[in-house]
């Protein structure tokens, strides 16, 4: 008993019987060390999450309505932005995935200047989407750096114009190539501790029985690192539908996408209902790829039980 | 070493060689457009309408940088940006301390939740808080204002606040807290004069986390600000009508701070982004 804590003397002075469940200090310090953070995030995260969902149903005037949705649908350059935003993932992901794999691989394995090697393939973990844009749009831009080498090597006559109003496979792919330089970095991390997770033995257990490099990381190490894949993939997922920067940077208005419309009916027009339904489309949309990359990446229990 | 492990050094299997040329590739690919970057925004201001482009500063001139710090609007861009990075530090700290202390020394009913929930805000699209933000920002006041900004940022930051000191607060051993107890110090005291000071150099990195986040963050300080932008948001209003010089140079203002805060970071990386199992 924890007689600091409770005086019995004063208990018995206010006539109260004794609890059935005490709880003492010790006990409650916890939850009184996480009160501050939790305040916090009940007032500016919590509570503005719940009230987006609120401004997406409601008419200007505030009573219920689904009509955001239908003007969400009919706005201009609805259809391309959500074609836009779901080309954007499908290429980005899988290709700065594949590349982070085989980072992390590399970065295990002894080579000789591993550490100035980490530490240049970590600096774009602190490179914002925008500078990313910025960086590549130095390259892509008519009299930028890719246009002058061709030109150099007389592979090309006149300047093209890869970030031009109409060229869509000039626009997606210096999106593509920036949000991967950027990126990358971010996915080889997760993946490089979850390496670092698994226990050695495994692998050279796999080795002593005879198995190849290759063959060791497609039967032991990659199925090994589907929960650390899962992470990567739904936190990248979830800000590839958010891209926005990069986009700004690189595309201009030139190449519609979610965030960037939901951003611009805020500032550019103050309809924040209509601002609100788009990031209601993106929660959903993300939310949808979190379950499907939770059911397609499951991991049966008993693999980890030791 | 043995002889033979030596000349194996030496004369390298295809298998390494094919590594060494795959990290040599990979760290090309994330250099060259550094490089390229400083070039393009070290030049001077009429060369960067120079075609085809030189691949390396002829003449050095750091004018479009020049110009890019006396543009409208960027040195005071540049001085709230700073001041909305402190603010988020300072609270993101204050509040990510006790919370992360609480994880690491406490066994409480409820934990894994709190551990659930920390992860899940990190997975969510935190673009949706912007906009009814903005609009509650307007009914207080605040709206356009270096608090409003730095309160959306410490959400963002919070989360991995909380994990860092957790697994800073973890590597102390807590023997020392109840020594300096046993000895009569309160919890509290025990924290402040022990921990805390044992802990400086993760905190340090912590707090370098949210500043990095915050100095980075676009799309919040996009649509909370009007006439006072955060750096970034003043470039990405400005981008429509600014001339090329300015964007390199902007695009460079933006990447250097970078090779600086992940120098720093870098121990600490895999506390902060591998949260994969624990």
């Amino acid at each position: 008993m924890s007689g600091q804590v409770e005086a019995p003397a004063l208990r018995a002075a206010a006539g109260r019987p004794r609890p059935a469940v005490r709880f003492n200090r010790r006990q409650l310090e916890p939850y009184a060390l996480l009160a501050p953070a939790t305040i916090f995030m009940t007032l500016f995260f919590a509570w503005p999450a719940l009230q987006t969902l609120l401004i997406a149903f409601q008419s200007a005037q505030g009573s219920f309505t689904l009509d955001n949705f239908g003007a969400m649908a009919r706005d201009t350059d609805f259809r391309l932005a959500v074609r836009n935003t779901l080309l954007l993932l499908v290429l980005i992901i899988p290709i700065e995935t594949t590349i982070a794999l085989v980072m992390a691989v590399l970065a295990q394995s002894r080579l000789f200047g591993r550490d100035v090697m980490l530490y240049i393939w970590s600096i774009p973990l602190a490179v914002s989407d925008l500078a990313a844009g910025l960086v590549w749009f130095s390259i892509f831009t008519s009299h930028g750096y890719l246009n002058s080498v061709l030109q150099d090597l007389h592979l090309i006559a006149h300047p093209v114009g890869f970030l031009d109003y109409n060229n869509l496979g000039g626009l997606v792919t210096a999106i593509v190539l920036a949000e991967v330089w950027r990126s990358m970095s971010l996915v080889m991390v997760i993946i490089m501790s979850g390496i670092q997770a698994i226990p050695p033995e495994l692998d050279e257990a796999a080795e002593s029985l005879g198995a190849g490099a290759w063959q060791r990381f497609w039967k032991v190490t990659l199925p090994l690192l589907k929960p650390t894949l899962q992470v990567a993939l739904i936190l990248r997922t979830t800000t590839a539908f958010q891209v926005f920067g990069v986009v700004l940077a690189l595309a201009g208005s030139a190449l519609p996408v979610l965030a960037v419309k939901s951003e611009s009916w805020v500032t550019e027009y103050r309809n924040y209902q209509l601002a609100a339904t788009y990031a209601i489309l993106i929660l959903v949309l993300s939310s949808l790829s979190t379950v499907g990359y939770l059911l397609l990446l499951r991991t049966p229990r008993e693999v980890f039980q030791r | 070493m043995s002889a033979a492990i030596r000349r194996h050094r030496r004369r390298a299997s295809p298998q390494r060689q094919l590594a060494y040329a795959a990290a040599g590739l990979i760290t090309a690919f994330m250099l060259f457009p550094l490089y390229l970057i400083g070039v393009a925004a070290l030049q001077p201001r009429t060369a960067v309408f120079d075609y085809p482009r030189a691949l390396y500063p002829s003449p050095f001139s750091i004018e479009s940088v020049a110009f890019f710090l006396s543009a409208t609007g960027i040195l005071p861009a540049l001085g709230r940006s700073l001041l909305i990075g402190v603010m988020t530090v300072v609270l993101a700290l204050a509040l990510g301390c006790p919370a992360g202390y609480a994880i690491a020394r406490y066994r409480f009913a409820g934990r894994d939740l709190v551990q659930l929930l920390i992860v899940s805000v990190r997975a969510f699209p935190i673009l949706i808080l912007a906009i009814p933000l903005a609009v509650t920002f307007i009914n207080w006041n605040l709206y356009d204002s270096v608090l409003s900004v730095a309160l959306v940022h410490t959400v963002m930051a919070l989360p991995l606040t909380i994990l860092l000191a957790a697994s800073v607060f973890l590597r102390i051993p807590s023997e020392l807290e109840e020594a300096a107890m046993s000895m009569g110090t309160s919890r509290f005291g025990a924290v402040w004069r022990i921990v805390l000071p044992l802990s400086r150099p993760g905190l340090g990195a912590a707090a370098l986390f949210a500043f990095v986040l915050s100095w980075n963050e676009v799309f919040a300080a996009a649509v909370l600000t009007v006439r006072n932008p955060t750096l970034p948001a003043q470039i990405v209003g400005a981008l429509g009508q600014s001339p090329l010089p300015f964007r390199f140079a902007g695009g460079l203002a933006l990447t250097l701070p970078a090779l600086v805060f992940i120098f720093f970071m870098r121990p600490y990386l895999f506390s902060a982004f591998g949260q994969a199992r624990r």
